[in-house]
């Protein structure tokens, strides 16, 4: 489904990779956070999945198909098999919920009929049924964050790329959050997600990927936020020079 | 439902940059009228030069007492030899191209100067005397001065043979230089035209970069992104276009055609079906550019 070989990502301009030779596999279906300290780079390998942004070097294969020779005019078109969500729910504020999720299935030529099927099914799956017409600044953040997540799923992507979804909400909101990405990841959807939420990675028992300074440190099926093996002080200084953190890998 | 959307974000883009548009309008309307204008500036140029070659004569002018110019040694041509000339203009080779011909003698000619210098101290100066006998020559063709000049200047008592139509070259030489000039001024101001419609475009852009943005994660084509920008500046450009057309037209009927006529009634100038010719080139010149210099703007503002 994604496959990193090798990756290298060197942003313009800086001396650090950003991503250093990261190699990782994720099968269809399968549930993935992403976990490390600010600047590690997950963001950066969810931009490379996205191809938002070009490898330095290496390859990445995201549905079959190789990012590196994928035409730019063709971009467009395999975006619409990715959903992305972000911390800061990047909604429309001019535009009422039903028109911010219908907009996404407008500018990808969806027809009228299809679009009065769609969202208001989306809408209650993601439990804003009623609140259609509402618009963003007369929700709560946990709601504008399920709006967010309609408007990421409704085109029924077959990857969820979300990155710190949780980051600007509250335990309990949260929580409702993870429990609709569930759903949508139980539904048949690859979902990826950037964290920082301790408790949520523990609590969810997924596959766990780590990075410390653009490098895999870590991945771990059924794991927590820090392994178990891990001393919880100072994990950055620690976990590279770790040597048992190479059998887990 | 899509054109729908893609002419709400027109609209949208248009009522955001409200005052980058009205400055697009303004600078395509002067520019675009500055085109039209060399337009019908080169138009009657090319009106008036057809008009006066064609009137063009040939002179051949005759010795004259005060003469020493030419094939003249300061006597007067003798009526054997203007039968000469005549003969020669009468001859198998001249003949064909030549369209007419007449003698002025001194005394028309003295008239002629009279006439057309009355009032001028140079009238009472001049006596029948000094005055040239010539034949004017109507040629079939104009540009074939030549073929005269090369059989005629040599002989007897033929002073010189001179085509009138390189007096109006050198008029025509300004005038040439003059529309030249506006058409300079107006392809820079197409330039600036040019630039300031990217401006707008770039600045309406980033004024919906959060739309843009969106667009652009979910698979929104690079097509269905950059249509509207690129109506928006054809939109504004046509709008200036448009002005531009009625200010050439306006100029043409009451300018032109309502002063210029009156004031000047042997010349005949450009009419209003000459600028009505030039109103679809300043609308396509208008759509054309804006589409362009958008094309390319947007272009660049979405790869960075
Ligand atoms: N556009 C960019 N230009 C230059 N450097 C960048 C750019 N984006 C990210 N970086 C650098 O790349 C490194 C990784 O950044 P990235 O955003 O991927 O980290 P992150 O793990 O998502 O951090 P956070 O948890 O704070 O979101 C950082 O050192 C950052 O400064
Ligand atoms: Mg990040």
């Amino acid at each position: 489904m994604i496959r990193f070989d090798e990756v290298t990502k060197v942003y313009r301009g800086t001396a650090k990779p950003a991503l250093n030779s990261v190699s990782l596999e994720v099968l269809s279906g399968e549930f993935v956070f992403m976990v490390g300290a600010s600047g590690s780079g997950k963001s950066s390998m969810l931009r490379l999945v996205l191809k938002e942004d070009r490898p330095s070097s290496g390859a990445i294969h995201v549905l079959g198909q190789d990012l590196n020779r994928i035409s730019s005019r063709k971009v467009p078109y395999f975006r619409r098999n990715l959903g992305v969500v972000f911390q800061d729910f990047r909604l429309l504020p001019n535009k009422t919920v039903f028109a911010n999720v219908a907009f996404t299935l407008q500018v990808i030529g969806k027809s009228k009929g299809f679009i009065h099927e769609a969202v208001p099914d989306v809408l209650a799956m993601v439990g804003l049924e009623g609140k259609a017409e509402r618009f963003p600044h007369e929700l709560s953040g946990g709601e504008q964050q399920r709006v967010a997540i309609a408007r990421a799923v409704v085109n029924k992507p077959s990857i969820l790329l979300a990155d710190e979804p949780t980051g600007n909400l509250d335990p309990t909101t949260s929580m409702g959050i993870m429990t609709l990405l569930e759903r949508i990841n139980a539904n048949g959807t690859t979902v990826i997600m950037a964290t920082h939420d301790a408790g949520i990675v523990d609590r969810l028992q997924r596959r766990v990927v780590e990075l410390v300074g653009g490098r895999v440190v870590r991945d771990e099926r059924g794991g927590g936020y820090v392994t178990q093996a891990m001393p919880q002080v100072q994990p950055d200084i620690v976990i590279p020079a770790a040597g048992p953190r190479e059998g887990l890998r | 439902m899509r054109l729908a959307l893609v002419l709400g974000e027109v609209g949208q883009g248009l009522r955001r940059n409200l005052s980058m548009v009205v400055s697009v309008v303004l600078v395509t309307f002067i520019s675009l009228t500055f085109v039209g204008t060399a337009i019908l500036l080169q138009a009657q140029i090319n009106q008036m030069k057809s008009y006066w070659y064609d009137r063009a004569q040939v002179a051949v002018y005759f010795c004259t007492d005060f003469s020493g110019v030419g094939g003249c040694d300061q006597t007067a041509a003798t009526p054997e030899q203007v039968a000469a000339v005549e003969a020669q203009l009468e001859s198998e080779t001249l003949a064909p191209f030549i369209d007419a011909y007449y003698f002025e003698d001194r005394e028309q000619a003295f008239e002629n100067f009279q006439a057309q210098f009355e009032g001028n101290a140079i009238a009472s100066l001049v006596t029948p005397e000094l005055m040239t006998e010539a034949y004017w020559v109507n040629l079939v063709d104009p540009t074939q001065s030549q073929i005269l000049a090369d059989a005629l200047s040599g002989l007897a008592g033929v002073e010189s043979v001179v085509d009138q139509r390189s007096y109006l070259d050198q008029i025509f030489n300004i005038l040439n230089a003059s529309s030249f000039t506006a058409i300079g001024i107006a392809a820079l101001m197409l330039v600036a035209a040019a630039l300031l419609i990217a401006t707008t475009i770039r600045l309406s852009a980033f004024s919906r970069r959060r739309e843009l943005g969106i667009m652009r994660l979910v698979g929104a084509s690079n097509r269905f992104i950059q249509t509207p920008f690129v109506i928006e500046g054809v939109v504004a450009a046509l709008i200036g276009s448009v002005l531009a057309a009625g200010a050439v037209v306006a100029i043409v009927q009451f300018f032109v055609q309502g002063y210029l006529s009156e004031t000047l009634p042997q010349t005949s100038f450009v009419g209003l079906d000459d600028a009505l010719l030039v109103v679809p080139v300043l609308l396509g010149v208008g759509a054309l550019l804006a589409a362009v210099s958008a094309n390319v703007a947007i272009t660049r503002y979405l790869r960075v």
